[in-house]
């Protein structure tokens, strides 16, 4: 096991790939001599050079295409984009042509890309640089979504998207970059079709992801301060869920809260919540719960972002609530 | 760069066999247009048709140029580039009729036609929307290098998309093999070249990407496939990407729901004038190079080959529905 941070498990990740598969090669904005916007590429242009590590223009819909293209020709790029809400200029390629090519084409074609981004708030970047928009992309088939919650995760569900054969996208919650954990760097890939039980307990379920981790595990300490134990389910993908995961954890507690930075209207959580209702519904004992952020663009300042985005203490109100009044 | 003086290439200088090809292959996608046209009327295709009547010399003209080592990114106006490609008729119309048969499995229809082993990397219906993988393509070619090159075709309506712009500045700057063909047909849908662009000379808004261009007359076939071998051996030779704007029309709606409302019939008929087939048909008579005996062979093998297409595709099966979620992710089936 070797301890680092979230960002230095990206990059062992990506040395790793760029080592041993010459098909491997990264692509993005200020990536190489920058050293990429979150410090993940730092030193990768030194070691690989240009022609694996190449710094684009600020063209998001070129260059993301260009990776489709790329990896239908063969090759195995991996595309940054420097945060989600940029994601949006690449929206068409990613839509329109990376989940649809190989199902349009009868499967003659197939698009391995891996595109990772940074998401989510908690920095006071205000409304275009901080939202958690990975709900639109677990809308869409012929992708696959994943969200990282862990060092370990980190550079294990990388690896793992490097083996797929369809476009991965991989979010990033920028908080989480300078996390410190332990890796095992001779580890297989990642299972990336299961969720993980970060913490057991049998009182109630608290579904999260990416960044809402964190709150999410202070919140089950407080709860178990109060004799509630809260079983905690890290989704790590969120195309296509494990929907067994969380139902089995739901029939033993009979009680979930779902946490999800995103904002609740047509989210991820809305789409958890339905679930548990279709496979679970005469397991549960209360409805089910929701902390999302609120419902506005996210603001600059610190008091007000720090409304805006769910807290440990709303976690912990909800398993309250929902136990003081159906346990 | 830019040359739009019309290439004429004396008798003698184009071999009979070569010429009969030519006119065959225009000839084919335009009969096949036609009869794609009447089993749209039948109701066997549905969705949306878009026809390439008119613009045949720049397709045929401009595949002449590409081997089979090369790679064609190509629009939802395709047909005639999948003909012209080599995609048997009878793959394409049975993708038409919504048949497993079809060259996409009946998953793509009329706009979206792929074919693996011609290295046919699609129809695209987002205007503009397969620049950037035709740039991925490219930067593929070269980084294994292999020896082929990237031919995209778009109209003269992408010019106004952001990832024209953004292609044509990466292939550029990365010196990509990239062979851009534009061809403008003088309508974005129903606006007018003049009502969508400042600058309607499209080979100049290259300069600014310092990217090599000329424009050819899109309706004389000789020309198109001078102009396109040569600026195939430009991108060959590695000096980077290059656009070719073939100036041509499509006499026909911009698809089979248009009513045609934007352009007056004066205007068509002049274009009409110009008929690339017709056009090359008089220059093969004068040439002595066209007997009427060699058009009536060409037309009855033809008509047989597109009798044979419509009957497979009326033969062919259905995908079954329980197939209906296979090929959208995991694991690629071999």
């Amino acid at each position: 096991m070797t301890t680092m941070t979230y960002r230095e498990a990206i990059r062992a990740a990506l040395r790793k790939a760029l080592r041993d598969d010459s098909r491997v090669f990264l692509m993005g904005e200020d990536v190489g001599q920058y050293g990429g916007a979150f410090a993940v590429s730092h030193g990768l242009l030194a070691e690989f050079g240009p022609q694996r590590i190449l710094d684009t223009p600020l063209s998001e819909s070129a260059f993301l295409g260009a990776g489709i293209g790329a990896a239908l020709g063969g090759l195995r790029p991996i595309v940054e984009i420097m945060t989600i809400n940029f994601s949006l200029l690449a929206m068409d390629q990613i839509l329109n042509n990376a989940a649809t090519l190989r199902h349009m084409s009868g499967g003659q074609f197939h698009v391995p890309l891996v595109v990772r981004m940074a998401s989510g708030g908690g920095r006071q970047l205000a409304a275009q640089h901080s939202h958690s928009l990975e709900g639109w992309y677990a809308h869409i088939p012929g992708i696959k979504a994943l969200a990282p919650a862990t060092v370990a995760d980190a550079y294990g569900m990388l690896l793992a998207a490097l083996q797929e054969d369809d476009p991965i996208f991989i979010f990033e919650h920028a908080t989480l970059y300078p996390l410190e954990g332990e890796v095992d760097l001779s580890a297989a890939p990642a299972d990336i079709t299961k969720a993980a039980i970060r913490r057991p307990g049998r009182d109630v379920t608290l579904i999260t992801y990416g960044g809402s981790m964190g709150i999410t595990l202070q919140a089950a300490d407080a709860l178990a301060r109060q004799g509630l134990e809260a079983e905690v389910i890290d989704l790590r993908t969120i195309r296509p869920l494990d929907t067994q995961t969380i139902v089995d954890s739901v029939a033993k507690t009979h009680h979930a809260v779902i946490v999800d930075e995103a904002w609740r209207t047509g989210s991820l959580a809305a789409e958890i919540s339905a679930r548990i209702m279709e496979n679970a519904f005469d397991e549960l004992d209360a409805p089910v719960a929701r902390v999302c952020s609120a419902e506005v663009p996210m603001p600059y300042a610190r008091h007000l972002e720090e409304a805006t985005l769910p807290k440990a203490a709303e976690i912990v109100r909800a398993a309250e609530g929902m136990l003081a009044h159906h346990g | 760069m830019t040359d739009t003086t019309r290439e004429a290439i004396p008798a003698g200088q184009i071999e009979k066999d070569h010429a009969l090809f030519l006119l065959r292959e225009m000839l084919r996608i335009r009969r096949f247009e036609e009869k794609a046209a009447e089993m749209y009327s039948l109701q066997k295709i549905r969705g949306f048709l878009h026809l390439y009547i008119g613009e045949e010399a720049s397709g045929v003209g401009a595949m002449q140029a590409l081997s089979r080592d090369d790679a064609v990114v190509a629009t939802y106006r395709e047909h005639g580039h999948a003909l012209a490609r080599g995609i048997p008729p009878a793959a394409l119309m049975a993708e038409m009729f919504g048949k497993v048969t079809g060259c996409s499995h009946g998953h793509g229809g009329s706009m979206h036609f792929f074919d693996t082993y011609r290295r046919f990397y699609g129809g695209y219906a987002i205007v503009g929307g397969g620049l950037p993988i035709a740039v991925g393509l490219a930067l593929a070619e070269k980084a294994l290098g292999k020896k082929g090159i990237v031919a995209c075709f778009f109209g003269d309506g992408a010019v106004a998309e952001g990832e024209f712009h953004e292609s044509l500045n990466l292939a550029a700057l990365w010196k990509l093999p990239v062979l851009f063909f534009c061809e403008n047909n003088l309508y974005a849908m129903g606006t007018a070249l003049s009502r969508h662009q400042s600058q309607t000379d499209i080979s100049k808004k290259t300069a600014a990407y310092d990217l090599a261009s000329s424009a050819v007359d899109g309706m004389d076939v000789l020309a198109v496939e001078a102009a396109a071998g040569r600026a195939a051996a430009f991108v060959r030779g590695g000096g980077g990407p290059y656009l070719l704007e073939l100036r041509t029309y499509r006499f026909r709606a911009h698809s089979m729901s248009d009513p045609d409302l934007y352009r007056t019939k004066e205007e068509i008929a002049e274009w009409k004038k110009r008929d690339p087939i017709a056009l090359f048909q008089a220059r093969l008579r004068e040439w002595d190079l066209l007997a009427d005996a060699d058009l009536a062979l060409l037309e009855a093998k033809i008509a047989a080959e597109l009798e044979d297409a419509v009957n497979f595709a009326e033969a062919s099966p259905l995908e079954p529905p329980e197939n209906l979620l296979h090929d959208v992710c995991g694991a690629v089936r071999p």
